[in-house]
């Protein structure tokens, strides 16, 4: 996880960022994005900065950055588990998958692993309803799941992490 | 040339999820150097619960297989490119062989997903060969009053769920004055439990497209933008790809088609925001802002986007517009009854067995889509409800389900006809706790402008979440429809204006399943964990121990070959030791 002060990289890929979108209009949330792409998450400073050279209130970017779910301003783990709890996953039960897995990785919603391996998130819906009760693992769909199954399928990343 | 077999994979991201990837593999790897064989990637089939699916299509006949794996996919080349084995035990569908969805597919009307499921969506030349682009050319041969005229002639309503005519909001974008105007496609598909728009983006993305050319020809607009969730990776990409393919084709960009008419679109990715998706919050966001809602009016197509004339269409919507320039504005509106014209994409889903993407004609009776098209419910249960609509819809009971399927019979029960969503609810579905689901979704998603959305949503959901703990009274239930009242009607937007709606729906339908966990502290269906009770009947209990392994709390105590306990204090009810009990010794109770 990243939280060192930011290297002169960073601010040099920060410059850079920022020089994209001088003198034009709406880029509050395509900013960030590209923030956030950079460095994991939103760093406040990196947000102040952002806010200064582009003559903008640092308070307007924040309150974009808060305001949607995509943004984050701490640092996630090296995966994502995002946990669909749609309206199809909860009358299959999601509901207990979300309590066991904040039970096994002794997180709340939202958090981040001690060890920095697991971020879990919900979210409202994936739009694999079929495949209902479904959590992403970064990139990864996996389906049908049952509490037994959502635990075995995040063993599987921890031990391919383990290895190396 | 010879006969020539073509194999279609379906790569949208349920089939992705399903484990399509290495089938596409392998039939790639089979195919390789084989002149009469081509291999295609598809989107949506729609047969979801069939998923991987693989299509062989030879002579105008189509062969459908579900469930294949890259073992199975090497025997349908055998079968079909040599002839040898058979695979027909795992035919779903076809054209001319006996298959058990064929029924399920004859009831439907195909024109919103008339290619998905047949076109490659990366490739501009399979949509060209099926057809596409034609409308556009027919279309820029007409005056933008004559296109409207024919939109308005077929009765289109918008597909996002409000059902405002199509042709109307176009007549008054190309009337309010002023030089610069925009198309926007709304696709920020954020009902949970809907996935039509995700699945013809990725699936058809030119005729999403082609719809929004000919919008921008009729009022006269000159840009376009595409708010597409971000939860839809792949939809972005295989939009992005269309677009520059019909930038280079010339449908797109300056002189579109050698004209004098010029228009290009680009995609905007939401950030994750549920009240995006409605209109102005959404023009909000596209502005960069926080996705708040403003009054109307003005309304977008007077003031839009960066203040400017802007129509707002949803992507079911656009894609209904090439097919209505082609076959006319009569033929869409054969089908359908009543003000409600064309047909309806379903996302269909929850209880139901046969879940997936379904395209109706509108006046079906709910009846006949859920059990006829989707299946109805597993073995041995009963179909409850229906929820349709969303966190903006509302829950129409069993008794009702012959209720057509057209935008003012539905609104009549209470629920709305929504974007698409339908979600099946059975015999173990909680009336109230999809109501305190809804409730939850919404409370969280209200952008928090207007008081009543912010702060009456909160108090229903207390009262809702008391409710299913066994600690509501019977005045919370009048004190629930009061504030529903007061949150419509305190509400700009319709987020807070439909929020009640799911509350509303299960107190006028199922009052009995919230009295029974008020009165008797008693969930019906047996769901609310508080109300609940795990229980291994001592007489069928074997002492296997395989529940006391499962059990995540250690709650299950008992020795080997003698009959187990269940801690009640220490059970967390996450339900996850009845399922490996091998003599069904555990069963839930609520009393």
């Amino acid at each position: 996880m990243r939280t060192a002060p930011p290297t002169a990289e960073d601010r040099t890929a920060l410059a850079a960022l920022i020089a994209k979108y001088r003198g034009k209009r709406g880029v509050a949330i395509p900013l960030l994005a590209d923030l956030q792409r950079r460095f994991g998450y939103l760093p406040p400073w990196a947000v102040e900065e952002a806010a200064r050279e582009l003559d903008l209130p640092a308070a307007e970017l924040f309150g974009v950055a808060t305001f949607y779910s995509m943004f984050r301003l701490k640092p996630l783990g090296k995966h994502v588990i995002r946990l669909c709890r749609g309206t199809a996953c909860h009358v299959q039960g999601s509901l207990r998958i979300a309590e066991e897995l904040q039970r096994r990785l002794s997180v709340a919603e939202g958090d981040t692993t001690e060890d920095g391996l697991f971020t879990l998130q919900f979210v409202a819906c994936l739009g694999c309803c079929s495949l209902a009760p479904v959590m992403m693992v970064g990139e990864d769909v996996h389906g049908r799941l049952s509490p037994a199954k959502a635990v075995e399928v995040l063993e599987g990343y921890r031990a391919r992490a383990g290895k190396g | 040339m010879g006969q020539e077999t073509v194999f279609r994979v379906g790569l949208a991201s349920c089939g992705i999820a399903s484990g399509s990837a290495p089938v596409y593999e392998r039939l790639q790897a089979l195919l390789a150097g084989c002149p009469d064989a081509r291999l295609q990637r598809v989107g949506c089939v729609g047969l979801c619960f069939h998923e991987p699916l693989v299509e062989v299509e030879r002579d105008g006949a189509r062969y459908l297989y579900g469930e294949v794996n890259p073992e199975l996919a090497e025997r349908i080349v055998a079968f079909h490119l040599r002839g040898e084995g058979d695979v027909a035990e795992h035919l779903v569908a076809s054209t001319t062989a006996e298959a058990p969805e064929n029924e399920m597919l004859a009831r439907q009307v195909r024109i919103v997903l008339r290619n998905c499921g047949l076109i490659d969506p990366e490739r501009i030349e399979d949509y060209l060969a099926r057809g596409g682009y034609t409308a556009l050319r027919k279309a820029l041969g007409m005056k933008p009053e004559e296109v409207i005229a024919e939109v308005e002639r077929s009765g289109l309503r918008g597909r996002g769920g409000a059902g405002f005519p199509t042709g109307l909001k176009w007549k008054f974008a190309r009337a309010a004055p002023g030089e610069d105007k925009y198309i926007v496609c709304n696709a920020d598909e954020g009902d949970p439990g809907a996935f039509m728009d995700r699945s013809v983006l990725e699936g058809d993305p030119h005729s999403v497209l082609e719809g929004m050319v000919i919008a921008a020809w009729a009022v006269g607009a000159s840009e376009g933008v595409i708010y597409c969730r971000a939860e839809y990776p792949l939809a972005v990409r295989r939009l992005e790809i269309a677009i520059a393919q019909a930038r280079e084709a010339g449908y797109l960009g300056t002189n579109v088609l050698g004209t004098a008419f010029s228009f290009d679109v680009h995609v905007k990715e939401g950030a994750g925001a549920f009240v995006c998706g409605e209109e102005t919050a959404l023009l909000a966001s596209i502005e960069g802002r926080r996705g708040m809602p403003r009054p109307r009016p003005p309304f977008p197509a007077q003031k839009g986007l960066w203040g400017k004339p802007t129509v707002i269409n949803n992507v079911e919507t656009f894609a209904n517009v090439p097919w209505i320039l082609v076959h006319g504005a009569e033929a869409f509106a054969r089908y359908g009854i009543g003000r409600s014209r064309g047909t309806k994409v379903f996302a269909l889903a929850g209880k139901v067995r046969k879940g997936g993407l379904v395209e109706v004609p509108m006046g079906m009776p709910l009846r006949e889509l859920i059990l006829g098209i989707g299946g109805g419910v597993g073995e041995g249960r009963t179909i409850k409800a229906v929820q349709m609509g969303g966190p903006s819809g509302g829950c129409i009971p069993e008794p009702l389900l012959d209720t057509p399927v057209d935008y003012e019979s539905i609104t009549a029960t209470g629920a709305i006809m929504g974007s698409g969503g339908m979600v099946v609810l059975d015999d173990t579905s909680c009336m109230v706790d999809v109501a305190r689901f809804f409730l939850q979704f919404t409370q969280g998603e209200s952008c928090g402008k207007c008081p009543f959305c912010r702060i009456g949503t909160k108090r229903m959901l207390e009262i809702l979440e008391r409710i299913t703990q066994g600690k509501g009274t019977m005045e919370d239930l009048d004190r629930l429809a009061e504030l529903s009242v007061q949150v419509k009607d305190g509400s700009l937007c319709g987020l807070g204006q439909t929020a009640p709606n799911p509350v509303l729906t299960t107190l006028r339908y199922f009052r009995d399943e919230y009295e029974a966990h008020i009165r008797e502290k008693r969930c019906p269906a047996k769901v609310c964990t508080a109300l609940i009770h795990y229980r291994i009947d001592p007489k069928v209990c074997i002492g296997c121990t395989l529940c006391a392994r499962q059990c995540p709390v250690g709650a299950i105590a008992g020795e080997r070959r003698k009959a187990h306990v269940i801690s009640d204090e220490k059970c967390v009810r996450c339900g996850q030791c009845a399922p490996v009990c091998p003599v069904n010794a555990i069963s839930v109770e609520s009393p």
